[in-house]
């Protein structure tokens, strides 16, 4: 290599990095614009979760064939990147196989060949898994990848994703195997490296010329290490990033039995006073404190989400296996809880875009709620926590639900006819059914 | 004078204390059994709640209910998002609780259960809650009370379990082990435990029509059911047991499958 394709990769490298980082943080920023929420206590049993779930992917064996796949292709991903260390100092210095020579110099080529064979072995698994996953996605009948938010973003999202990482391992699968041959031609017994995949395509290459295999794998070298930059600045646009959030998702996770509601505080405060003998009927409302809002209660947008609602949002990974579990959406109801988590990260890049370009302050008179998620969607969840618990990453699209029907019932007093004769009755009758109070010992008198 | 409560147990009536009554002698109970609103007013659930206090008798127990000075929990107001509502019932309950220095709860509604168990406690009411299966399993172990099982051997059960006992709380265990006590045969739907389909009723869906749909939930669920032939669907929620009893009526097959709670169960084995 001459110093020219240094400078190049010198300035792609910076230029890949940097960009990522800018994603990252607009992300960052987005989330923080959610309401607080403390999720920082029980650190122990936090790290445990996220071992468990995210590190362990203890809730992806639910579905033993997709979970096997996702695993080889999550196993694989870390370890062949561990390669990358090796190409981007190859990139900036201009050496060829630096790690190799490096390790052979100290007598360490065996620890070469194992791990170069054993990146060969993944990439060619990872490579596979990958196909199949497309073939699961565009060709097996899977409800859940054909739902009705499945439009055609997600499904190119998907399917770009696959095509990416099958493209990334055939380029580094096909360098490796150029090299090999080029090793092989020149019966180089001091070459760095075991290659048990490159072996087997070794025949493909059997009449090209020195200059031909070196060619190919520059190209494929630089297709390789390309493509990863390009791949890692398409994952914070796309529903990949779960890669990433899956970790701090799980930390954060709830860590309270899933049956559990959060109690409102602003509510709190008002019901407290109304129980309070002392407290004066009539007396002013204390002035609201410095640089606190006048609180709605519930949600109607995504800023009055907490910031962990808003996590799980960019966590999603849309595979949808909270609406295959989801009653309402097994019954044909329009309630889908996938939808629920894209719509909030959609509206929350919608929300975040219209900040930066107008201002902190800017309305667009638009809401997630009604805007993006229609009261009949709120209405049909039944609260069984079946999507919360088929999440592989702890999102808890339930919480989300819950925060919009406290709106549309608190702010809005848009109940459903039958709930709201409900709500009397509880208030009258001390029971969701219109029984006098005084009748609710009478079970016992009958017999 | 108010009329005094009793129920027949086997051909002996006895009576069912209530923490006024007994606060009037002097006494406190161990434990308060709360009915619940369905527990109460509910013709099918009725049976349920007669069921639970002739295991808490049979038991020897020292229990109480509060009668007409229980009010709904609040469950069904909160999960439909009116949480005014909620913690205006949770107050007032609470109050009449700390009032009676309840400290252990045992009640026959999951919902009850999750709600007194999970969201009382910041609202000022902080009791130990035990759902009715898991006060039956502990009652089994410990021999305070025995079952027979004999009427119900060679028989087919399988086990609905409740959203707001399972996921929502991780009991999956202690309905199943009371159940094999029967000497029947326990058969699991396909999906169940942490998978378990719900029955359609939570999330205040009890009280309204569903969404417009292809299907009712309760077909769904009485789908999965019926598929392991089961001679008995066992539940341990009131509501539950309404959406699988109707799902049960839906297909016609009231002859072949009957819907019962594990309470129900273990008092006709206990010949109580």
């Amino acid at each position: 290599m001459d110093y020219l394709s240094q400078i190049i990769f010198g300035v792609v490298f910076l230029a890949a990095l940097s960009f990522f980082i800018y994603n990252v943080r607009r992300i960052r920023n987005n989330i923080r614009l959610g309401k607080n929420i403390n999720r920082s206590d029980h650190k122990k049993e936090r790290w445990r979760v996220m071992f468990r779930v995210a590190l362990g992917q203890s809730k992806m064996k639910a579905r033993p064939l997709a979970g096997f796949l996702h695993l080889i292709v999550y196993v694989g991903f870390l370890v062949v990147n561990i390669e990358l260390l090796e190409i981007v100092v190859d990139g900036l210095s201009g050496s060829e196989r630096s790690l190799g020579h490096w390790l052979m110099r100290w007598n360490l080529g065996p620890v070469y060949d194992f791990l170069i064979a054993t990146f060969e072995i993944f990439a060619l698994l990872v490579l596979v898994a990958c196909v199949l996953f497309l073939l699961r996605r565009n060709v097996a009948k899977i409800r859940r990848f054909h739902l009705s938010e499945m439009t055609r973003w997600p499904k190119s999202d998907a399917n770009l994703i696959l095509i990416f990482e099958i493209v990334l391992m055939a380029a580094f699968l096909l360098m490796d195997a150029a090299d090999y041959s080029l090793y092989a031609n020149s019966n180089g017994a001091d070459a760095p490296g075991m290659y048990p995949v490159s072996a087997l395509l070794h025949p493909l290459f059997a009449g090209s010329d020195v200059f031909t295999l070196q060619t190919i794998s520059h190209v494929c070298w630089w297709i390789h290490i390309v493509g990863i930059f390009v791949f890692l600045n398409y994952i914070p646009f796309s529903k990949h990033f779960h890669i990433i959030l899956a970790f701090p998702n799980t930390f954060f996770s709830n860590l309270w039995p899933k049956g559990r509601f959060t109690n409102m505080e602003n509510v709190k405060k008002e019901v407290e006073l109304m129980f309070d003998p002392n407290a004066d009927p009539y007396a002013t409302p204390a002035p609201a404190e410095e640089g606190t809002e006048p609180g709605s209660f519930g949600a109607k947008d995504v800023t009055d989400l907490t910031w962990k609602q808003l996590l799980d949002a960019y966590t999603c990974t849309e595979c949808g296996r909270c609406s295959s579990e989801c009653p309402a959406n097994l019954t044909g109801k329009l309630l889908s809880p996938r939808k629920i988590m894209m719509d909030t990260r959609d509206r929350l890049e919608e929300v975040g875009r219209n900040k930066r370009k107008n201002g902190a302050n800017h309305d667009d008179g638009k809401s997630l709620l009604h805007h993006h998620i229609t009261k009949e969607e709120l209405w049909a969840c039944t609260s069984c926590n079946a999507c919360t618990q088929a999440c592989p990453v702890n999102i808890d699209p339930l919480s989300i639900i819950v925060d919009l029907r406290r709106y549309l019932v608190m702010e809005e007093s848009q109940a459903p006819p039958e709930l709201t004769v409900m709500f009397n009755n509880i208030e009258n009758n001390g029971a969701p059914w219109a029984f006098p109070q005084a009748d609710r010992f009478k079970w016992a008198e009958d017999d | 004078m108010p009329q005094e409560h009793y129920i027949a147990i086997m051909s002996e009536p006895i009576e069912v204390p209530t923490m006024a009554g007994l606060m009037a002698k002097g006494e406190s109970p161990e434990i308060l059994f709360w009915v619940g609103c369905a527990g109460s007013f509910d013709d099918r659930a009725r049976k349920i709640t007669k069921a639970i206090v002739r295991i808490l008798h049979k038991a020897g127990l020292s229990y109480a209910v509060l009668g007409t000075e229980e009010m709904c929990s609040g469950d069904p107001a909160k999960r439909a998002g009116n949480e005014f509502l909620f913690q205006m019932q949770a107050m007032q309950n609470i109050q009449v609780m700390n009032g009676y220095n309840v400290k252990k709860i045992v009640t026959g509604c999951p919902h009850c259960f999750n709600t007194i168990k999970n969201e009382y406690p910041e609202l000022g009411g902080s009791y130990e809650v035990v759902h009715h299966t898991q006060l039956i399993n502990d009652l089994l172990r410990s021999g305070k009370i025995r079952v027979a099982g004999g009427s119900f051997k060679g028989k087919k059960i399988t086990f609905h379990d409740p959203c707001y006992l399972g996921r929502g709380n991780d009991e999956y265990e202690a309905p199943r082990e009371v159940l094999q006590k029967l000497d029947a045969g326990l058969v699991e739907m396909k999906r169940c435990r942490a998978k378990g389909l719900c029955c359609g009723a939570g999330g205040a869906q009890m009280f309204k029509e569903a969404e417009k749909g292809n299907k009712e939930v309760n077909i769904e669920r009485t789908e999965d059911a019926l598929e392991v032939k089961p001679d008995i669907i066992a539940t341990g929620c009131p509501f539950c047991n309404t959406m699988m009893t109707d799902g049960i009526k839906n297909f016609g097959k009231e002859k072949e499958t009957e819907v019962f709670d594990v309470a129900e169960l273990i008092a006709q084995a206990g010949e109580l």
